[in-house]
């Protein structure tokens, strides 16, 4: 094979940026070699998971690798490789009737990639996340062998490959249960709240009733307003509520270039805060809209990660147990109101109980996900800072998004990482699969 | 459409097929890999109404076979009304230059195998009345340039023949596309540096559909390729002699 050019490859956050030679070829397996390589797949892993370990290091995106294998119209199990994406899914199963059981923020995710991360969504507290709907998975291993496993079936590679962002093998196939829907339309109803305490009880209150649910807060709100925002409660509407609606024509919009820094000022993020609370806030609105517009309301404006300008963005997500109550989101949510730092909207959301896979996020509780524009070691130091919050309170952060946490706070994060490590090492002594992130997490070599 | 396909595995034939059978569009595989064919004919089983998507072997290097591909996709489509060809190979010029058995081979099969299948199949839908052949060329062929000619030879050869079946067949019901692609972004091209103006595989694969259902016989696609042609099939030869690319 011709040598590949080295590029430069970051995660959606633009934060930090790496060099990798990047392999894109549509085979199943690993390259030839023994070289270490990071597994990549759309890249909207925010920080640095899906890149190379060491600069120039090999990048395997097998996002050409997306072919449907099986689909039973019975029981909507679906058998594809492991490089199909999300929008090519919803594409063509939506208008058959069929939806991902889970489905994260994004559409522009791969099959793998939701495995790899173990994916939740706005029905977490219902349904849990993509793990368990996996009926089976095969894996090219470090050694180049083809590995079956599932719930039932090398069950300990299966638990450390579910969350295990990609570093016990290549995902190459996936078999998972879709979901049965009446029409592609959600009925979605908005009710403004006026704090962080009325926004618990609300999500609360809607979990029984409501498949999912989700809060926007205004997180430039101090004091008694904090946790002020909107709550958000949609199910898939039935066909009779559906019908005659035709889906609308979205313009196609993306951000051009780099925003300048000076856009995110605290006093425009200040007043786009308030005035999404007013314009969504306030008495209870039902009405229908597209699940693009549900599920996906970012993905309708291209590269919008550039509005944080050139230095990029952190993305914060953590998990704070139940049983810490109220307290630490408002300790978290009250720092970053006084460092002015958070950004647009931050989302709030229950979470049902974990998974068993070793190194899942979510948890019993409440996640707490925001943006944070990169501006260097005073946004890296308040992570910092609200990572000890989430420490003392026995949560943890999401490894899709992280970027700076440093490796005793997450071995302090995860009580099951040893139980990982050991699977991992069983599976792939060597760590040829590695990345930016399991060196500075893990202590894999560069 | 009832389309006979060589190519449908990878790249812009895979997107392509895709479109044709998601919209109903009755798809048989013809092309060197059973394994291969029988994973995409899945794939397309799936995302389209149509199954099963069948398919059969056809090695464009060995026209001797042509005649039992076609009547296989005739059985298997309950007689065909289209051909679509977009497999072919590819090599950088520097290694086709030093290695003549690998630029016989890419000749044989992008212009040779391809020549002889698309007049074979255009004579075969004639006597039937009509139909449509597409088959995928490139800009490659538009103009000579130092740093791809072979590659592009072979290009300008297909290009000219499916211009001239086009004249040809016309009235006796035969449309004829010739596809030019620019740089689109496939697996053929992963490793090349990627110029401006880089395509994506779903987006030819819909201005395609949109070809095979019009009138046209040539489409450059993505479409700002035909103002491109335009200017480097004008540039002095002193130009081109000078320039890098």
């Amino acid at each position: 094979m011709t040598e590949l050019p080295l590029e430069e490859v970051t995660g959606w956050g633009r934060h930090p940026v790496g060099r990798g030679r990047v392999d894109r070829s549509d085979g199943p397996g690993l390259p030839a070699g023994e070289d270490p390589l990071v597994v990549r797949g759309l890249g909207r892993a925010y920080g640095d998971a899906a890149m190379p370990a060491a600069s120039g290091g090999l990048v395997v995106d097998r996002t050409r690798a997306d072919r449907i294998l099986g689909f039973d119209g019975d029981t909507g199990r679906l058998t594809c490789e492991a490089g199909l994406g999300l929008a090519d899914v919803l594409r063509v199963f939506v208008p058959r009737g069929w939806f991902p059981p889970v489905t994260p923020g994004t559409k522009f995710v791969t099959v793998g990639a939701c495995v790899a991360c173990d994916v939740h969504g706005k029905n977490h507290h219902r349904d849990g996340s993509f793990g368990n709907f996996l009926e089976r998975l095969v894996l090219v291993t470090a050694d180049g062998r083809r590995v079956e496993c599932g719930p039932a079936r090398e069950r300990e590679l299966f638990l450390a490959t579910v969350g295990g962002m990609g570093l016990t093998g290549l995902i190459v196939e996936v078999t998972l249960k879709l979901r049965r829907v009446e029409s592609p339309w959600i009925v979605l109803e908005t009710v403004g709240v006026d704090g962080l305490e009325t926004m618990l009880a609300g999500l609360k209150r809607s979990a029984d009733d409501w498949p999912y649910t989700v809060g926007w807060i205004d997180c430039l709100a101090r004091g008694r307003e904090v946790g002020r925002g909107v709550l958000m409660r949609g199910r898939h509407a039935t066909a009779m509520e559906a019908a005659g609606r035709r889906r609308p024509r979205g313009l196609p919009l993306s951000v051009p270039v780099d925003a300048p820094e000076w856009l995110l000022n605290p006093l425009f993020m200040r007043w786009f805060n308030y005035l999404y609370y007013r314009l969504h806030g306030g008495t209870l609105r039902r009405r229908l809209v597209t699940h693009e517009r549900f599920f996906y309301p970012l993905d309708a404006v291209g590269q919008w990660n550039r509005l944080y300008g050139r230095r990029g963005l952190l993305q914060y997500q953590c998990v704070l147990p139940r049983a810490a109550g109220a307290a630490p989101l408002v300790a978290i949510l009250d720092r970053l109101g006084a460092a002015g730092a958070a950004s647009f909207l931050a989302v709030i959301k229950d979470c049902g109980p974990a998974s068993d896979a070793y190194l899942s996020f979510p948890m019993e509780g409440t996640t707490l996900a925001l943006d944070l524009a990169y501006r260097g070691a005073p946004t890296e130091a308040l992570i910092h800072e609200l990572n000890t919050v989430v420490i003392a309170h026995g949560g943890r952060v999401y490894l899709a998004k992280d970027a700076v946490t440093r490796p005793e706070d997450f071995a302090r994060m995860m009580p099951r990482l040893a139980e990982w490590r050991a699977v991992r090492d069983r599976w792939d002594p060597g760590h040829r699969f590695r990345s930016a992130q399991s060196v500075r997490l893990l202590g894999d070599r560069a | 459409m009832k389309v006979a396909f060589v190519g449908a595995t990878r790249g812009m034939g895979r997107a392509l097929a895709r479109a044709l059978a998601e919209r109903g569009d009755s798809v048989f595989l013809l092309g060197r890999d059973a394994a291969e064919l029988a994973l995409s004919a899945r794939d397309l089983e799936a995302r389209g109404p149509r199954a099963p998507v069948g398919h059969a072997p056809l090695d464009l290097g060995r026209p001797a076979g042509f005649t039992a591909a076609l009547d296989a996709a005739d059985r298997g489509l309950g007689g065909l009304d289209a051909l679509v060809v977009t497999g072919g190979a590819f090599g950088r010029q520097e290694d086709l230059a030093a290695d003549p058995a690998r630029l016989a081979a890419l000749l044989e099969v992008n212009f040779t195998g391809t020549v002889v299948l698309c007049q074979q199949a255009a004579a075969r839908l004639a006597a039937r009345g009509g139909g449509l052949v597409c088959a995928f060329s490139s800009v490659a062929g538009d103009r000579a340039r130092r740093s791809n000619y072979l590659y592009g030879a072979s290009k300008a050869g297909l290009s000219v023949f499916l211009d001239g079946l086009d004249l040809a067949y016309r009235e006796r019901g035969v449309r004829v596309l010739c596809v030019k692609p620019g740089f689109v972004r496939t697996a053929m091209t992963a490793g090349l540096p990627v110029p401006p103006f880089a395509g994506e595989p779903e987006a030819v694969a819909a201005a395609v559909v949109r070809a095979m259902d019009g009138g046209r016989h040539q489409l450059y696609a993505p479409g700002i390729w035909r103002w491109i042609m335009l200017v480097i099939r004008a540039l002095p030869r002193a130009v081109l002699r000078r320039v890098q690319f």
